[in-house]
């Protein structure tokens, strides 16, 4: 170790104290938190009652009324739409929902008149609600029954259970695997990007400070390029843990005011849904089902409990660590090789395309983790990194993972090796405009 | 005197361009070595080769009569013409990490950097950043980190290029300081008056090959061109009369009426004693001395003399 020690060091202490290291290990956390806060808040935050006058020129909603929320609530005066739009403004409603006559042949297309424009939610609501009812009428105008129609539906949940070679039966939960795969994927393919640009400056900067034939005359290149890739990625290693930890931490306290009431709901649903068993009568259970969130935030739990997240964790650290020196060479070589940052975009689109396809191939493992183009892109160094992590979760025989671990660890074997011949030139030259053909022979030169 | 760095038949070459074509030196211990040679003659292709930062294609380095080898850079302290710092890095800290990597030790470090800043006055710098520092204070930092680790051999590629007159002159000082503390200095220059006044020892490099090397001294004597400049009064013609076959007249000035000097060229045959005789009846001779050729005429001429003979057109892409 010894130089390549010293020169760790370095990047690592000069990384981790600086300022936006620091701030972004504690915000990033606490905006993801905040983040996911406010997409659960936000649709539920408006408070404000909509009082919502109905326009029927048809019979499809007077026959039977909307239903009121506690928030929503309709009112059917016997006014034409010219008279009601006349005294809309002045009134106290909030909104006008208008059906034209024609809704009865064509496809209803109601318009909703407002002062401030709804919530999504209210907006859904009266949709889903507009909905329901025009399909009741509709059935009810071709005299069929819809309690009839309601009773033949069918909800399936297909339970997907792998069985492995000694017989054993492992339940995969495709979805929530899936939508777990795929955020790591994402992390990763952030880490790479984020970390190998900072190599890929931190070279520029050498190279462009001209500090750079002072440290080579101590030490070779080739120890310079790798203490730099190692230092930033035991930054990266770290600004990980600190998100791990924070995270947990976070979520331990949320959970203990959120969650709780979670279970707590989750639990008595169970029992109340043993009852209706009991009671032999099936009439009342899909109404039971309603609050379908708490069951859905059960089973992604469970899904969680079922993957093995220290078996995923580890991938993800061996997945991160390979393909971030994979990628991170190319960057340090790119860095060597030109003088300022806009000079980058020519060598930096080959790079980026791999990264990007490993990331367009996870949205097609979600669907189909088997496929060809699964395994080929988890085989490849390139895109493994972020394909693997990707499939992970639904289950992948060892020895795949073992050759896919080997491949890469060949690739940034391969790459660093090539890098270093590139970046050995490539931080003495100056004033040079560097095209491919000047990389090759780079490549070529000895010594 | 033994030779701390030989440099034997090195050859370097970089795709179409050959930098360096068989190159050989020698560099005697405790002595200052001037490189010289126009632009892109390969002096600094040279300076990388013996720093280890490229290696030759061909030939072979004996530092100590040991063949070159990485454990060979913590003797060595080496000053680009290009240099640089860490903008964002703090001054003590910055000098501490360069030293370390040339394998001192942190306390030992320290300890020599508070020496050094003590005596360049620079003892509130520690904890100031590169930037903060003007230019001049930043050469001083850079000239530090060369020297701190007391490197046996010392390579300083155009140390006098951005420096201010004061801060060339500290250097220049220190330099002769630590020859005399046993230090052996190569440099690297485009500045005569310099090599003049500090170099033993030069080599002359043009077109990828040595041209010129040895002693100052006997460069300066093997150039010389029996040229003398004598200062007299008296008579101008009386005095072009007397020297007559001994010599001839290259040039003169006068002073005033009967104060005149000339610039002769004795010839080969001639006595100088002879001459003078020749001259005291007609003219008071005032001053007689030789010209001897400036490094800068040596280097002008070596160079344009060998332009025809090794001229062969290099292809010159970087």
């Amino acid at each position: 170790m010894g130089k390549i020690g010293i020169i760790i060091w370095r990047e690592y202490s000069t990384r981790v104290r600086n300022k936006t290291f620091i701030i972004m290990s504690l915000l990033g956390p606490i905006l993801v938190a905040g983040f996911i806060t406010l997409m659960v808040w936000l649709p539920n935050s408006d408070k404000t009652e909509q009082k919502i006058m109905v326009v029927d020129e048809t019979d499809a909603i007077n026959i039977s009324k909307l239903p009121d929320t506690k928030l929503v609530k309709f009112y059917y005066p016997k006014v034409s739409l010219e008279e009601a739009k006349k005294t809309f403004y002045k009134s106290d409603f909030t909104g006008i929902l208008y059906i034209a006559a024609a809704a009865v042949e064509k496809d209803p297309r109601p318009i909703f008149y407002c002062k401030k424009s709804p919530s999504f939610s209210t907006e859904n609501y009266i949709k889903t609600q507009l909905e329901k009812k025009f399909f009741e009428w509709r059935l009810a105008s071709n005299s069929i029954n819809p309690v009839v129609i309601h009773n033949s539906k069918v909800s399936i949940d297909l339970a997907t259970t792998k069985i492995d070679d000694k017989g054993g039966e492992i339940e995969t939960r495709n979805e929530y695997a899936g939508i777990f795969g795929f955020a790591c994927a994402v992390l990763i393919f952030f880490f790479v990007t984020v970390y190998g640009m900072q190599v890929m400056r931190s070279v520029m900067e050498e190279k462009t400070n001209r500090i750079v034939e002072v440290i080579v005359s101590s030490v070779k290149p080739f120890q310079l390029m790798l203490g730099k890739i190692i230092g930033v990625a035991c930054v990266g290693i770290t600004q990980f843990i600190i998100w791990m930890i924070l995270s947990t931490t976070l979520t331990t306290v949320s959970s203990s005011l959120f969650l709780s009431k979670v279970i707590n709901d989750t639990e008595t649903m169970e029992e109340q849904k043993e009852v209706v068993y009991k009671q032999g009568s099936n009439a009342n259970f899909q109404e039971m089902q309603k609050p379908g969130t708490t069951v859905e935030a059960m089973e992604v739990i469970k899904t969680m409990i079922s993957l093995d997240v220290k078996e995923i964790l580890l991938a993800f650290f061996f997945y991160f660590l390979g393909g971030y020196l994979l990628y991170s060479a190319l960057f340090a070589a790119i860095g060597s090789a030109v003088d300022a940052e806009a000079d980058t975009q020519q060598f930096m689109l080959p790079i980026m395309l791999p990264l990007i396809a490993g990331y367009m191939m996870t949205i097609g493992i979600v669907q189909n983790p088997e496929s060809n183009t699964a395994f080929w892109g988890s085989m490849i160094p390139f895109t493994s990194p972020i394909v693997m992590m990707a499939r992970l979760p639904f289950g992948v025989p060892a020895w795949q993972i073992w050759l896919s671990l080997s491949l890469l660890v060949a690739g940034f074997l391969f790459t660093t090796w090539l890098a270093g011949k590139i970046y050995r030139t490539g931080i003495l030259m100056y004033g040079k405009k560097i095209s491919w053909k000047e990389l090759g022979k780079w490549i070529m030169y000895k010594g | 005197m033994s030779n701390l760095l030989s440099v034997r038949n090195i050859v370097k070459t970089y795709a179409k361009h050959v930098a360096l074509n068989n190159v050989s030196l020698e560099v005697p211990e405790k002595s200052i070595f001037g490189l010289l040679g126009p632009n892109g003659a390969g002096k600094t292709s040279l300076i990388r080769i013996i720093n280890q930062i490229t290696g030759p294609d061909q030939g072979q380095i004996f530092i100590n009569g040991e063949p070159l080898k990485s454990e060979h850079t913590a003797i060595i302290g080496y000053l680009p013409e290009e240099r640089g710092l860490y903008r964002k890095m703090k001054v003590g800290e910055q000098c501490i990490y360069l030293a370390r990597l040339k394998g001192l030790k942190k306390k030992d470090a320290e300890v020599k950097l508070k020496a050094w800043f003590e005596k360049f006055e620079m003892g509130g710098w520690w904890n100031k950043k590169i930037e903060e520092l003007s230019k001049g204070m930043q050469q001083k930092v850079q000239f530090i980190v060369t020297v701190l680790h007391e490197p046996k051999l010392l390579i300083l590629d155009e140390p006098f290029s951005g420096f201010d007159p004061i801060n060339a002159n500290m250097i220049k000082n220190e330099i002769l300081e630590l020859r005399s503390k046993g230090a052996t200095v190569i440099f690297s220059t485009h500045n005569m008056g310099s090599v003049e006044e500090l170099c033993d020892n030069i080599a002359l490099i043009h077109k990828s090959e040595k041209i010129l090397d040895g002693s100052v001294r006997d460069i300066r004597k093997q150039f010389r061109t029996n040229e003398f400049t004598v200062g007299f009064r008296g008579n101008m013609i009386g005095f072009t009369n007397a020297l007559w076959t001994g010599a001839e007249l290259i040039d003169h000035r006068s002073e005033d009426k009967d104060t005149h000097f000339a610039k002769i060229k004795i010839r080969q045959q001639t006595n100088r004693n002879a001459l003078l005789e020749a001259l005291l009846p007609v003219a008071e001779i005032i001053s007689f001395n030789e010209v001897i050729p400036s490094m800068n005429d040596i280097f002008i001429q070596s160079v344009q003399k060998t332009a025809g003979v090794t001229g062969t057109k290099s292809n010159y892409t970087e």
